[in-house]
């Protein structure tokens, strides 16, 4: 059969949709990549500012934040100052990718590539979507969350509701666990189950705020006990199990927002990645339709000149400069594993002995399943990434009068600049460490956070809103006490409820 | 298996929700820009939308993160010239160049947050909090208007009511009906006619007997009509009383030699307002357009706004009008008055006395509220004076002065604020 393009003109119709479908799912499949199943939805420019505005999620309860997102993408984008980002795709099986109506066929071409497999395999594989999201219940959950948020407004009133998610959604950075991974062993499970069974029973007793006083069991009862025993990461998490004040709808407000919020945390965590892999696949996916002849020289020409401008990286004395461009890094990182396994130089042998050389599509395909950004980067960025780049680290220190560079893009500094690189995508040292250190419960029942200073790095001024929506769940006063690393309170910060 | 879902037919609408929540939880900073943007507006746009603008810092989520200081390393790329342990100044902020971080953190600045209400959206904040007092009169009740509401169906009725579906619902159902009993003896007489067929010649008067008798049935089904005029049903409605309230505005301008220009403009601005108000508020007012200088003449409403006569300035002439207008067309315990009078408050001398009267006589016991602005940067003149004691005997009279166009939307909002009710 003579392959003869599938089409040569820039209107896209259903028909050819699914011929491009049909094509790039097989040579997917061909690659062995692993996905959902797809879902193509059409919309248009509007239903994609909806979209924007709602997180990217197709359904979600209604707040005024989301509104003013809404509000702001809509008059830059009449404006002209933004495009409108090609592509959403949600995480759910069934993976939603949404085609723009006023969009080419080589760009619905090209983001069926991107995002119904590059985004979607992601999904499907990467260990922290595996571990902390399920994708075959989240517009279920969501929807869920919608009708109870609307409940809830009619129940206690629009206002009541409102206070609630403001400051649920100060705190939703503070609403997911990081560190601790779900039990593996089902056994683990079942206690964990049953811990929290307990808890639900403990609550219901109200025992930690019982004011019956009770005889003293432990004889060194005399020295205030620590509540909580251990300090806790995720703040959201404390206050829905033990704010002594809030409603039963307060406490799943509170638990709604945490579970959106950890629904993306992986999201947050694997941009470079999640981007480099898709960028990657549709670069690999519609050459490989090009070489068989299924795509025209035009498809291919606007294809690369869009492919190029998603991967151009500013340098850092550019006007245009707003950072490392997640997709310019991942899409090189990814290309250059290729390279690596299949031409590597004496440099790569070097630096990745356990695979250089080795077969490319087992070797992408262990990288995308086990790694982060962070340690991505930290595993991989090989010494021609960082010249490619003209990587260079900047050190700031406000105790020093000038700023320094600390290293560049040579053999002295290839080990600093990965290390470094690694620890800017690190969200433990992006964000502040912020964790709940004590409730004075036999006292004022006063909370008490703690902050660890990471590089002296102080807390932003908007941290003192923030302790306002703290207190306002907690219901009580709020401490924030900013410790330094050798264990000194640096400074104290108290909300008065 | 891939699925194409078409979705551009769903509602587009699905952010205007949270619109409304966002514009709701807004409303102060809204409203403050909507009043700040209204007195620059010139009459003619008063009518659309506007972009609104509110501080950025009014609307920012706050959440923990880290702000400046402390000792930080950060990965830029594009290196030209810098080798390891060179030092550079620190670049000033703000001219982030390069140096921006990772777009994140504080970076917005200090940028307005600018969005677009749309026109109605403006003018309800425009309007909000404001009313016409005591728009409540004792013969309020007794004007009744009437609207069709939709009461069931009835068997009688002008085609253009008739209920297709009920209809043939209930045609369908008769002609079951009517029919059952032909069918069942039709089927027995079939099955009988087999059985004797075996027996007897098709000659046969048995025989003959029931084919005619199936031919009579077959007939009676055939004859049973498909519809039938009383198998119609019409949608019925009935009228239901609705209360109404009937208000008429007075609309008195002083189009005088002595009122000049800009004096006119502030006064039309004045009236434009009311209007808008009014009709946007109040479905159902009358409202009469009055211009005076020597002589008093109803007008239309573009007559009204945009028409340039000029001459001396007698106020009792309109005020004359009034109350043969009132007596004319709008008896008094039927219609909720009001009078909106706008002047520069030189009047013909002895006048004002004559005013004055007229007013305390003639007019006040009989309106809801009647409202003067004297438009005049001068001294108050003489009808201000006489105004005053009206004033001081009259609950329902207000006054104001306005001297610069920007006055014109406070004292709109002081003369039609909201009260209390009740007294």
């Amino acid at each position: 059969m003579a392959t003869k393009p599938i089409s040569n003109t820039s209107e896209w119709t259903f028909d050819l949709i699914d011929q491009y479908h049909n094509e790039i799912e097989r040579i997917a499949g061909n690659f062995n990549l692993d996905t959902y199943p797809v879902q193509l939805e059409i919309i248009t420019a509007e239903q994609m500012l909806d979209a924007y505005a709602s997180i990217g999620m197709p359904i979600g309860y209604t707040h005024w934040s989301f509104g003013k997102e809404f509000v702001r993408n809509q008059k830059r984008y009449q404006r002209g100052q933004m495009g409108l980002a090609y592509e959403i795709v949600i995480n759910s099986d069934p993976c939603i990718a949404y085609l723009m109506e006023e969009n080419s066929i080589t760009m619905q071409a090209l983001v069926i590539a991107h995002a119904a497999y590059g985004h979607n395999s992601f999904f499907k594989n990467n260990y922290l979507f595996t571990t902390w999201t399920s994708a075959d219940s989240i517009i279920d959950y969501l929807l869920f969350a919608k009708n109870y948020v609307s409940q809830c407004e009619s129940r206690y009133g629009t206002e009541q509701v409102e206070l609630i998610l403001d400051s649920c959604h100060a705190l939703k950075n503070f609403g997911v666990d990081r560190y601790k991974r779900p039990a593996k062993l089902s056994l683990q499970e079942e206690q964990s189950r049953q811990k929290e069974r307990e808890e639900y029973l403990q609550s219901q007793v109200n025992d930690l705020w019982r004011t019956i006083p009770t005889k003293d069991l432990d004889s060194n009862s005399d020295k205030p006990a620590c509540f909580p025993s251990e300090p806790q990461e995720n703040i959201l998490y404390f206050i829905e199990k033990n704010a002594p004040l809030l409603e039963p709808w307060q406490r799943e407000l509170v638990r709604i927002v945490r579970k959106i919020a950890q629904y993306f945390y992986p999201q947050r965590q694997t941009q470079v990645m999640n981007e480099g892999w898709a960028t990657f696949w549709h670069y690999t996916i519609l050459n490989q339709l090009y070489d068989e002849g299924l795509a025209s020289d035009g498809f291919m020409v606007e294809f690369l000149q869009s492919h190029t401008n998603v991967v151009y990286q500013p340098e850092f004395d550019s006007p245009y400069f707003s950072g490392i461009n997640p997709y310019a890094l991942g899409f090189s990182m990814m290309s250059d594993l290729r390279r690596i396994c299949e031409h590597p130089t004496d440099e790569d042998r070097k630096w990745f002995p356990e695979f250089a050389g080795s077969n490319w599509q087992a070797t992408l395909d262990t990288a995308m399943r086990n790694f982060k950004d962070e340690s991505f980067i930290g595993q991989y960025l090989s010494p021609k990434i960082i010249r490619d780049f003209k990587l260079f680290s900047i050190l700031d220190d406000d105790k020093q009068k000038e700023i320094e560079v600390s290293a560049i893009h040579n053999d002295a500094g290839y080990q600093h600049i990965r290390e470094t690189l690694s620890d800017q995508y690190n969200l433990g040292s992006l964000e502040p460490n912020i964790q709940v250190h004590n409730v004075d419960i036999r006292g004022d029942r006063s909370l008490t956070l703690r902050h660890t200073q990471y590089h002296r790095i102080p807390l932003d001024e908007s941290a003192n809103e923030v302790m306002k929506h703290a207190a306002h769940l907690w219901g009580f006063n709020v401490r924030l006490e900013t410790v330094s690393p050798d264990g000194s309170i640096v400074h104290t910060f108290v909300c008065e409820q | 298996m891939s699925r194409i879902v078409d979705r551009r037919l769903n509602g587009k609408n699905k952010s205007a929700v949270n619109r409304q929540k966002f514009i709701r939880r807004f409303r102060k900073q809204i409203k403050k820009a909507v009043t700040d943007a209204a007195s620059q507006r010139s009459i003619t746009d008063f009518d659309k939308g506007e972009s609104v603008s509110i501080p950025n810092r009014d609307i920012s989520e706050p959440f923990f993160h880290h702000g400046k200081g402390g000792k930080r390393e950060q990965i830029y790329p594009g290196n030209k010239e810098f080798q390891t342990g060179d030092k550079i100044p620190r670049p000033q902020e703000n001219t982030g160049k390069g140096q921006g971080k990772e777009a994140s953190n504080e970076g917005e600045g200090v940028d307005d947050f600018i969005f677009e209400l749309t026109r109605e959206e403006f003018l309800q904040f425009f309007f909000e909090d404001l009313e016409l007092p005591n728009l409540i009169k004792t013969k309020l009740t007794t004007i009744t208007e009437t609207k069709k509401v939709r009461a069931g169906h009835t068997s009688d009725g002008i085609p253009t009511n008739i209920n297709v579906i009920r209809s043939l619902t209930g045609a369908m159902g008769r002609r079951m009906a009517l029919r059952a009993p032909y069918r069942n003896r039709l089927k027995e007489a079939v099955d009988e006619l087999n059985e004797l067929l075996k027996q007897y010649e098709k000659t046969d008067q048995v025989i003959i007997d029931l084919q005619d008798e199936i031919l009579r049935l077959e007939n009676k089904i055939k004859n049973i009509p498909y519809i039938d005029t009383f198998d119609l049903r019409y949608n019925n409605f009935t009228d239901r009383p609705t209360p109404t309230t009937q208000a008429v505005m007075f609309c008195i301008m002083d189009v005088s030699g002595s009122m000049g220009q800009a004096e006119k403009d502030m006064a039309k601005r004045f009236f434009m307002l009311l209007y808008m108000f009014l009709t946007r508020n109040y479905e159902k007012i009358q409202v009469v357009f009055i211009s005076h200088h020597t002589v008093a003449n109803e007008v239309d409403e573009e007559t009204f706004f945009y028409s340039r006569e000029t001459g001396g300035t007698v106020v009792s002439s309109a005020l004359k009008l009034v109350t043969e207008i009132i007596q004319d067309r709008f008896p008094t315990n039927d219609w909720n008055i009001y009078i909106a009078q706008a002047s520069d408050g030189d009047n013909w001398q002895n006048d004002s006395t004559t005013c004055k009267h007229l007013l305390n006589e003639k007019i006040m016991p009989y309106v809801q509220y009647y409202a003067y602005i004297e438009i005049t940067e001068d001294r108050h003149q003489n009808l201000w004076q006489e105004y005053l004691t009206l004033k001081n005997q009259w609950d329902n009279f207000d006054m104001q002065r306005i001297e610069h166009l920007n006055d014109i939307y406070p004292v709109f909002r002081k003369l039609f604020q909201k009260r209390e009710h009740g007294n």
